[in-house]
């Protein structure tokens, strides 16, 4: 049971750190910055994942409240930095047609 | 098979087809592809925080994450043609070593953290004082217990992070034109978007005790102020008045400061309200955070601030 418990948190910890280096590895090697910005989310989902996977107890305790609320402002912030960050982009379009 | 088995097929399917979505929509050569994948890579994150307990996150994940994320990202869309965009234009020796960079970062990652999940007992975090605790909250769902009291400085500043956002929204973006849908999807919006204000304010009820809160609200709030916007009423239901527009998306951080002021007057330190009351304090704070997050999110889809609109028109 034990045994059982650590490998399902360790698959989604391990899940995690691949979805923040793929995506890290994105924003790095893309030019449009909307793809960047796709990356950028990725990564932090890789980010949220580590932390809910470490906040897991099995599937009969109570999982650790505190990494939930964390992860509940970081989706947050995370979507209305991407909201900025593409108004910012448009602008910049902008100014380069002009 | 047992039990035991299928639980470990479910996990590995899902984990799989996540991964395969992320590597997808990075690495796709097609934007408007890598959007819409990563709008499903979103929802299937939220299929994975209802497999670890956490159902709180998964509903602001299809709400927040996928819904108005995805929306955001989608509206981009419109102003370009051409969709194509390639990575592999950079040369070969960068894509190599970036790729060995990030992938000896993830091993060190991956690495540290299994140290550290053998390391320590499962019960040495904070969740148990949290638990220990949560009679005196005023509310029975943890993760509100923790957002609104144990920590609800984090929670304050976070409600001012959205609005330096949506202040920078407003100060740099023009409101894109409008699409307008056919005559069905607005018969759809007429009995959708009172539907979707009753499930904000039942969502934001239900916080206090089962999963749900002022953060789903407000995504829900916005998405009826898409969805208005969509069916052809180009302000999303927002006020036109300058000043009620301002007021609506300070509301939040101005009411939350407000208490945490009286409760400091009161003789308690910052946002440590008295026990008995702590349940209408909280309640107080996400009504009028579910008004403004509502209220930001819907102007943050809009691009710009709807009066700049009506002067334009």
């Amino acid at each position: 049971m034990t045994i059982n418990l650590l490998t399902t948190q360790e698959l989604y910890v391990l899940s995690g750190v691949f979805l923040f280096t793929i995506g890290l590895w994105g924003t790095w090697l893309h030019a449009h910055y909307v793809r960047k910005i796709i990356s950028l989310n990725v990564m932090g989902a890789g980010v949220f994942l580590i932390l809910i996977a470490l906040a897991y107890r099995g599937k009969d305790l109570l999982p650790d409240p505190l990494p939930h609320a964390l992860v509940l402002t970081g989706i947050v912030v995370a979507v209305s930095a991407t909201a900025l960050a593409l108004v910012i982009i448009r602008r910049l379009e902008d100014e380069r047609d002009e | 098979m047992d039990a035991e088995t299928l639980w470990t097929l479910f996990d590995l399917l899902l984990i799989i087809s996540l991964a395969v979505l992320a590597l997808v929509a990075v690495l796709s050569g097609d934007r408007r592809r890598s959007i819409v994948l990563f709008i499903i890579f979103g929802l299937l994150l939220a299929l994975v925080w209802a497999r670890l307990r956490a159902p709180d996150i998964a509903l602001a994940e299809v709400a927040i994450g996928a819904g108005l994320g995805g929306a955001l990202l989608m509206a981009t869309l419109r102003r370009h043609q051409q969709t194509r965009d390639d990575f592999r234009h950079r040369p070969a020796w960068l894509q190599w070593s970036v790729g060995l960079l990030v992938m000896l970062l993830g091993t060190g990652m991956a690495w540290s953290l299994l140290l550290v999940m053998d390391a320590q007992p499962a019960d040495w975090r904070l969740g148990a004082e949290a638990f220990a605790e949560l009679d005196n909250s005023g509310v029975s769902n943890p993760v509100t217990a923790v957002l609104l009291n144990f920590r609800a400085w984090d929670t304050l500043l976070e409600l001012a992070v959205l609005l330096a956002a949506i202040l920078g929204i407003k100060a740099l973006g023009k409101p894109e034109p409008a699409y307008v849908s056919e005559n069905a999807f607005r018969d759809l919006a007429l009995w959708l978007t009172p539907l979707l204000v009753l499930m904000a304010g039942y969502i934001l009820w239900a916080g206090a005790h089962a999963p749900g809160g002022a953060f789903q609200a407000g995504a829900l709030l916005a998405a009826a102020g898409i969805i208005l916007r969509l069916a052809g009423k180009p302000d999303g239901g927002l006020p036109h008045n300058e000043t009620a527009l301002r007021l609506g998306l300070a509301l939040g951080t101005a009411v939350f400061l407000l208490v945490a002021l009286g409760v400091i007057l009161a003789g308690n330190t910052l946002l440590q309200y008295p026990p008995d009351q702590a349940k209408w304090w909280i309640l107080l704070i996400e009504t009028a955070a579910t008004l403004s997050i509502g209220m930001t999110l819907t102007l943050a889809f809009i691009g710009g601030s709807p009066t700049l609109a009506k002067d334009a028109a």
